[in-house]
Order: C-alpha cells, then sequence, then structure tokens
C-alpha cells in the first residue's frame, strides 16, 4: 500500500480550525521560527480515514484471528470496558487538577477508581499495597527493582547483584542492569525448573533481589518455590515476582502467600485490557509491608469521611517513576473487568486457560517435541526440533499458521529452548477454534515430513511474501523522505 | 459476566483428551500449602451493573471547568476521525507486530509515524514511541551518557519540574552527576550554562518552550555544546513546531517529548506518548522498537521490526533499554492527527495557540492586580504575578467555573504569587473575556 505521503495532493485540505475570533497580535519574531513548514501531507478527511481503515485489515488482532502468542495473554478485551473508558468525565479531566489546592475534589471518580483497583490488586496478589503508576511491565520492573534498592540502602546493606534464570523475560535482566545492578543468571535444569543448586551457589549477602516468573517462562509451576523464597530471604535477598503469567493462577496462589516481596501485573494480560499494537499497558507494582514507604509518590489514599485524595508526605519514597498517577485509561478497564468477573469469573478464567493450554499440549505432544514432558499451566512450550531437522523450523511454522489464519505462537522464547513454540490459547477462545489451529499444527507436522518446501515458501496468501529483515538491519531505512517519492 | 465459551459438556470432552477427572487435577504442583491465605474479590456484576457504577464516577469529576491548565499537558481539540480510527479493533486488539506479514498495516503505520516525528523535529531517525515525555527524556540522556561516555548532565531548570524529578529517581543508583541550572526571568541563563560546560559533561538538557512559556532560540548554545564533544538534548511540545524553530534547526541532538497534545486524551494523566527523534548516528543507541522498509521475496515494499539487536529480547542486561510494550495505540493517534491537520492545519493550529495566548495576555495587563510577564516571546502559556497568592485566587476561582491556570508555588520555591496560564485553541473570545473578569473581580 502507498505511504499516507505518497497520497499528497498539492492544495487539498480538509481539517480546520475555522477563524480565529481573536485580533491578530505582533506575530512571532522570525528567528524564533520554524525556516521551513513540517512536510506533511495534504489530504482529504476520507483519504485519511481510507487509509487507516485499509492499514487496519491488513493486522491480525484479536477480534479477527486466533492469537495464540504466547507469554503476552491475548484474551479477548470486552468492549464494555472500552466504552467506560470513554466517559467524558473520565476523559476530559486534566491530571494537575486534582494538584490544585482543594482540587482532590474535583477528581473523586478518578481517585477512587485507582484507590479500589489497588486495593483489589493487593487482595489479588496477597501484597500490602500497590503503586498504579508504571506505565507498563517492564516499567513496572524497573520500579520495582528500584524500590528494592532502596530498601537496602535505608538497611545500609549495600548489594551488587540481581539473580534471573536463563529462561526469564529479557525484560528482567535489562531492568535490573538499568537500576544499576549486575546480573547474575542461573541456568535451567533439565526438569524445566531453576537449577537450584547452582541457584544456591550464587546466593549470597551480595545479592539484592531474585526476579522470577511464576508460573515460569516455559509455561510450569515451580513446585520448589517456597524453597527459593525461602533461601533468598535467608541472605537477605528479596523475591521479585515477574506477574506475566499471572492469568493462570488467579485465586489458586499468591505471590504474596508463597513470600515475594515485589510484584509486577500487566493488566494488558492479566485483565483483559487491549495490547494496543504494542501499548498503551499498565504495570502496576505490589510490595510487602516493609517497602511500602518506598513507594512512589504520589499514592491516593481515602480519607474518614470517605473522600479520596493524593499524598504526597512519604519522605522516603522513591519520588516521581511516572508523570502522574498512571495510564489512568488502562487502570480503569481493569477495574471494569475485575467487577464484572468477579471472584468466580477470575478463578474461572484461570482454570480454563489451564485447560485450554493443556488441550493443546496433550493433542499436540505426538507431533512436536515437549522439552519437559509435564502438565503446563497457561501456555505450553513445544520444540520445533524434529521439523526442523527437515529444514521446517519454527519460523516456517509460524508464516505458514499466518497462511491459514492464525496468529503464530510466540516463537524463538523462552531462549533456551531450541526452535521454541510458546502457545497460549488463553480462557477466552472456543474448543472449534482451538482445534482448527491443532489440525493446522498437525498439518505442518505432517508436511514437514513429506513436503517441507510448501511450509516453507509460506506465507502465499498475504498481501505480502517473507521480508528481507537482514536487508532491513543492514540498510535501515526508518522514515520516508520527500526527495525520494518524485520519482 | 465471563467471557469463557464453553459448554460442560465441552469441557469434559477437553479433560478427558488431557488424562485427568477434573480441572483441579491440573494445578496439582502448587502444593497445597500454598493455597490463598484469602481471596476476597466481590461476586461478578453484570455489563449493566458495571457500567452504571462507573458512569456514576465519572460524575464524580469535574468537567464542566474552562481549562487553562497546562503545565506540559494540554486541552486540545480532538478531531473525531482520531477516534474512529484508534477505536478499530483491528488495530487495538493486536499487540507488538514480531510477525510482519500479519501486521503490515500497524508496521507502516508506525513507519509513518516514525516520520511525521521527524518532520516535526527537524531530525532524522524516530521509533515507534516511548511511555511519555518524561521516560522519554530520561531515555534519550542515557543514550548521551553511552554515547559519550561521561556521566554529568546539566540540566536546565526551565525543563518541566515533574521530569527533573523523574530524573533524579531513575539515577539514584546510577552514577550520573546533575548540574541544575536555575532560569533567570522565565529564561536560561546563558552565562551559567556557559560557565558549566566542559569535557566530562554528556548532555545539556533544555525545553522549548520552557516550562514557564518562554521561547527561544538555542541555538548560538548548542554550537558551544558541541564545542566541548557533548549532547544537546531538547525537550519539546510538538504543537508547538507547527510555528517554532525546531530541535533540528537549532542543531539539537535527541528532541523527545510529550505528545499528548497531538489527538490523545487528557485522561487523568495517561495514556500519553513519549515521542523521540535523533540524529542518524545515534540510531544505534535509540531504545525500543523501530520500524524499517524492506521488500518481500519478490521485490515488494514491505515493513519490519528492524536494528532489535539494540533490544532486551535479544541483548537481555546489555541493552540500551528495558522497554518492551510502548504506547503504540496513542501513537497511531498522533499520526492520525497529524495526517488530518496536514502541513497548513499544523501550522494553523499553532498560529490560533500563539494569537489566542497573546489575546489573553494584552487582556490580563489591562486589570489591576495582575503582572504579565514579558522578558520573552512565549507560545500558548505565560507567565503572570498576581497581587496576592495564586493558590488562593485558583481556589476562587474554581468556584466560578475556571481551572484559571497552574499555581508555580507548588514546584518553586518563592513564587506564590505567580501563576502559569495555558490559553489553546479551544478557548473562545468569549471565555478569555470571561477567565479575565472573573479574575478582576477575585484580586
Amino acid at each position: 500500500m502507498k505511504l499516507i505521503f505518497e497520497k499528497h495532493k498539492e492544495g487539498r485540505r480538509s481539517f480546520s480550525y475555522g477563524l480565529l475570533d481573536v485580533g491578530q497580535a505582533k506575530p512571532l519574531p522570525k528567528k524564533y521560527c520554524r525556516l521551513e513548514a513540517a512536510y506533511l501531507p495534504a489530504l482529504s478527511e476520507l483519504d485519511v480515514v481510507r487509509h487507516y481503515t485499509n492499514l487496519s485489515r491488513l493486522n491480525f488482532s484479536v477480534d479477527t484471528n486466533f492469537y495464540p502468542l504466547g507469554s503476552c495473554t491475548m484474551k479477548y478485551n470486552p468492549k464494555f470496558t472500552e466504552r467506560a473508558s470513554m466517559f467524558e468525565g473520565f476523559l476530559q479531566l486534566h491530571p494537575l487538577l486534582s494538584q490544585l489546592s482543594g482540587g482532590g475534589m474535583l477528581a473523586q471518580g478518578s481517585l477512587e477508581v485507582l484507590y479500589e483497583t489497588e486495593r483489589l490488586l493487593c487482595e489479588i496478589t496477597a501484597m500490602s499495597a500497590f503503586t498504579m503508576q508504571p506505565l507498563a511491565g517492564a516499567h513496572g520492573e524497573l520500579t520495582g527493582v528500584m524500590l528494592i534498592a532502596a530498601f537496602h540502602k535505608s538497611k545500609g546493606s549495600r548489594r551488587k547483584y540481581v539473580i534471573v534464570p536463563d529462561s526469564s523475560h529479557g525484560t528482567n535482566p535489562a531492568s535490573a542492569a538499568i537500576a544499576g545492578y549486575e546480573v547474575k543468571v542461573i541456568p535451567t535444569a533439565s526438569d524445566g525448573y531453576m537449577d537450584l543448586i547452582a541457584f544456591k551457589k550464587q546466593l549470597n549477602e551480595e545479592v539484592a533481589a531474585v526476579m522470577l516468573t511464576c508460573p515460569d517462562t516455559v509455561g510450569i509451576f515451580n513446585p520448589h518455590i517456597k524453597e527459593i523464597t525461602e533461601a533468598a530471604h535467608k541472605v537477605g535477598a528479596l523475591m521479585y515476582y515477574d506477574g506475566a503469567n499471572l492469568n493462570a493462577v488467579l485465586g489458586k496462589v499468591r505471590p504474596g502467600d508463597i513470600g515475594f516481596d515485589v510484584v509486577h501485573l500487566n493488566l494488558h494480560k492479566t485483565f483483559g485490557t487491549p495490547h494496543g499494537g504494542g501499548g498503551p499497558g499498565a504495570g502496576p507494582v505490589g510490595v510487602s509491608e516493609k517497602l511500602v514507604e518506598f513507594l512512589p509518590i504520589s499514592r491516593v489514599v481515602k480519607r474518614n469521611d470517605g473522600t479520596y485524595a493524593l499524598d504526597y508526605n512519604y519522605p522516603k519514597s522513591i519520588g516521581y517513576i511516572a508523570p502522574f498517577y498512571g495510564n489512568f485509561g488502562v487502570i480503569l478497564k481493569a477495574y471494569a473487568y475485575i467487577l464484572a468477573l468477579g471472584k468466580e469469573g477470575l478463578i474461572k478464567a484461570a482454570e480454563v486457560a489451564v485447560l485450554n493450554a493443556n488441550y493443546c499440549l496433550a493433542r499436540l505432544k505426538n507431533y512436536y517435541d515437549l522439552p519437559f514432558d509435564k502438565k503446563c499451566m497457561h501456555e505450553c512450550v513445544f520444540s520445533a526440533s524434529r521439523q526442523a531437522k527437515n529444514g521446517v523450523h519454527a519460523l516456517d511454522i509460524g508464516k505458514y499458521l499466518i497462511d491459514k489464519g492464525f496468529h503464530p505462537p510466540t516463537i524463538y522464547f523462552p531462549l533456551i529452548i531450541k526452535e521454541a513454540l510458546m502457545i497460549e490459547p488463553t480462557e477466552t477462545e472456543s474448543k472449534e477454534s482451538i482445534d482448527a489451529f491443532i489440525e493446522t499444527m498437525i498439518e505442518i507436522a505432517r508436511l514437514s515430513e513429506e513436503n517441507p518446501s510448501l511450509v516453507k515458501q509460506a506465507p502465499i496468501n498475504m498481501p505480502i511474501r517473507r521480508l528481507d529483515e537482514a536487508r532491513a538491519a543492514r540498510r535501515p531505512d526508518l522514515r520516508w523522505r520527500p526527495q525520494l517519492s518524485t520519482k | 459476566m465471563n467471557f469463557i465459551p464453553h459448554s460442560k459438556q465441552e469441557v469434559q470432552q477437553m479433560l478427558q483428551v488431557i488424562g485427568v477427572n477434573n480441572i483441579d487435577d491440573l494445578f496439582q504442583d502448587i502444593p497445597a500449602t500454598l493455597k490463598p491465605k484469602s481471596f476476597n474479590i466481590p461476586a461478578a456484576k453484570s455489563e449493566f451493573e458495571v457500567t452504571q457504577i462507573l458512569y456514576k464516577l465519572s460524575l464524580r469529576n469535574a468537567t464542566g471547568l474552562v481549562n487553562f491548565v497546562g503545565a506540559g499537558f494540554y486541552d486540545h481539540f480532538i478531531p473525531a476521525a482520531v477516534d474512529a480510527i484508534s477505536g478499530r479493533s483491528e488495530f487495538y486488539t493486536a499487540y507488538t507486530p514480531y510477525q510482519a506479514e500479519c501486521a503490515q498495516g500497524w508496521l507502516q503505520a508506525i513507519y509513518e509515524y516514525q516520520t511525521i516525528i521527524c518532520q516535526l523535529t527537524g531530525l532524522d531517525v524516530s521509533n515507534a514511541s516511548l511511555y511519555d515525555g518524561g521516560t522519554a527524556l530520561f531515555e534519550a540522556m542515557m543514550m548521551a551518557v553511552r554515547h559519550t561516555g561521561r556521566n554529568r548532565i546539566i540540566l536546565d531548570s526551565g525543563v518541566n519540574l515533574i521530569y527533573r524529578t523523574m530524573l533524579y529517581t531513575y539515577t539514584l543508583n546510577l552514577s550520573i552527576e546533575f548540574v541544575e541550572i536555575p532560569v533567570v526571568h522565565g529564561q536560561s541563563s546563558r552565562q551559567d550554562l556557559l560557565k558549566h560546560l566542559d569535557e566530562r559533561t554528556a548532555a545539556v538538557i533544555l525545553q522549548n518552550p520552557n516550562f514557564f512559556g518562554a521561547v527561544d532560540d538555542y541555538s548560538d548554545l548548542v554550537l558551544s555544546v558541541h564545542k566541548f564533544g557533548a549532547l544537546a538534548i531538547a525537550s519539546v511540545y510538538p504543537v508547538s513546531l507547527g510555528l517554532l524553530k525546531t530541535p533540528g534547526e537549532m542543531g539539537f541532538d535527541i528532541a523527545v517529548g510529550e505528545g499528548q497534545s497531538l489527538g490523545i486524551p487528557l485522561s487523568f494523566g495517561g495514556p500519553y506518548l513519549g515521542f523521540m527523534a535523533a540524529k542518524n548516528e545515534l540510531v544505534r543507541q535509540m531504545p525500543g522498537r523501530i520500524v524499517g522498509s524492506t521488500v518481500d521475496s519478490e521485490g515488494k515494499r514491505g515493513f519490519v521490526l528492524t536494528l532489535q539487536t539494540r533490544e532486551q529480547h535479544i541483548r537481555r542486561q546489555m541493552a540500551t533499554s528495558n522497554i518492551c510494550s510502548n504506547e503504540a495505540l496513542c501513537a497511531l493517534r498522533a499520526a492520525v492527527f497529524v495526517s488530518l491537520l496536514g502541513k497548513e492545519g499544523l501550522r494553523e493550529l499553532a498560529e490560533h495557540n500563539y494569537q489566542k495566548a497573546e489575546f489573553a495576555k494584552d487582556q490580563l495587563s489591562q486589570i489591576s492586580g495582575i503582572e504579565v510577564k514579558r522578558s520573552s516571546p512565549t507560545f500558548n502559556e505565560f507567565t503572570v504575578c498576581l497581587s496576592r497568592n495564586a493558590d488562593e485566587v485558583v481556589h476562587r476561582m474554581i468556584e466560578k467555573g475556571f481551572a484559571c491556570g497552574f499555581p508555580l508555588g507548588r514546584f518553586y520555591k518563592g513564587m506564590d504569587n505567580y501563576l502559569l496560564i495555558a490559553v489553546t485553541e479551544k478557548r473562545t473570545r468569549e471565555e478569555i473575556r470571561r477567565l479575565v473578569d472573573s479574575l478582576e473581580a477575585v484580586l
């Protein structure tokens, strides 16, 4: 499809701000003005709307396709939460109004949403308090690690390391490094769990924290988890819970009960808010009692008279990690989702998410290698090693699935599994759509024996064929330029 | 309510295939001792009930106030087409476009967004978005630290205090040395900035227009910054770039800012949009997703995520940033917004903002008890000094239906009588007149 810049028609005009209803003041002195107007396309409103509408049709999305992208929890995003987020009272509120003197009263509705969501998340995770401010999961991780650093500093303890397993999300070691820590990586043992012996060898009083995903990134629940948290606490290290996989265990186990000290949640995963093509998400961080005083400011408090207010009076707080109170629009949708599902609904979501994943696992285990042969939680991880021997790699499998109308699973993650295929069906997908996906996966397994080239040439049904990624990286073309278009 | 499609029979069939008797058998790896001590979540509600609860809550926010509060976050008009496009679920229920062949819509939209940010800022390259203007500024600062191998940052205090505070929080455990330069009469002090520049300086961070609304041309200063081998970073307000000299024209190496003003609602502080643009030579230091153009196996143009060896999912602790999810949907809104406006519309938007603020200044300067600060030109926001405490005035004005500005005493010592007033294109002549009359009555 042509770029929007290539659709430019000189002299075409659409949106206008109308006549200026105030007089013309002296223009801004030339030296402060841009020399040349920004080169932007001139188009009618229909041109723009048609362009983006047609672009939207080139995407797979949850509303159009089964999207079993492991680790991302691409469940259905209920429409009523979208509508609620569009209520004028929420949409138009300037974030600084509540910081004016007496301004808290101007934002009681939004403050209540933040406060009540925090209370619900505390109960769901068994943590003492949450900051709703982190703007995405990785932002929550960074916030969480900074809280851990503040805690150790307050104890006069200088610690250098953060431990992560080699199966962790890349964001864990990256967040630890950006917060100023060195990273120690623990290998995964042959049973799929973090190698306990290697872990204990690395654990000492220089370790600030251990970051774990639970259930872990290979989709299994580590039954030794309590032993790990106790060992860490014994040397004064704190336990960090990456909540990416919380959807599997809602109401089944709570991070606080296991001994985790810091938790981040991905509201866009667990609580059904849309992923927006890459964001916005929201990554609230919950902490145990001993870390509460370090949480970012402001915090929302409920006063004795039942009203809500912003409180900045936390002298040990790490400060501001976001400009305001978090991605409010996302938090609001998660709140609506939790209210609608209620206790039974949340538990059922976890149960059916796990049921669907185990169903995939059971039906595909004869066709694909299973690195760790046990029941899984909300996602199952296969290896395409068997198919790779015939030249059909995880990437090829993904591309063939695209041709058949399925978004591919997450591929090549976790890094420790060769040719990884990570399938997360989520609880909102029906048996028949999962069956159709499974049949296609079985067909691919068969084709990789009989006619691998059919898989390797995919996709053939899409508007484009496979793209040359090496060329994109070697000769970066990251923007359109006016002079290139005039040929 | 819930969104699970399974019938009881289907659950049974699936359990049978799995080879277990009931769903609890699937959770056997969780030791019994770890079962939740409580799970006191209210019972399920209907869609109607939840909608009513939220609607009533939305009415408990004040929405009727005529808004003159800005301070980095502005009340601009959003054309309906922006909502229509970002409300298409083929956009909003997709995720990061890892699989290019089924995400060309998203990838092309981001490539166009990157181009728009480059056109606005006058710089070479951009990325697929960051969380907000403050985190974008932190990322820019870290780019400069890595690029120069230095750790000293000169920070102009005309930079939004919220962002300065965020920089301090993020660097609590990093060895970054900050030198903060006070503003003089609301303007950056060149003398002070130059005095502190040296060979240890990684970057100088400036904001245009600055927090007090003052517009500047930093070209001379950027030249000096480069003489010391440091980078110049600008935090900018994108709507102002319809009119103001761009960071690129002034020679800045990196421009970042809050993109909320480009078609994104105020929404009590988020979701917003951090944008970033930089010179070509810094592209491999950039954080986050970047979309590039390439060709498919038949030579047809297509778009992919590229230069991924910078990123956390490959480089882990060596990555340029830990960012994964970004604010793509907000970036899409910005792209649609700017495309609808076009070159002329963007200039008109900036012009209306400038003219209305000038009108307000002129009107306000005619009443007693207000001194409009005129030491430098401004764009759509300006500082006034009141004859009494600004906090009290703001409070009284709320009763009269106005959010009349942001009291600077909240952020700056000794500025208790100062008020920062923003006038966007949405404010009518009549609203400005009423603001002036009401202020006169209150003062």
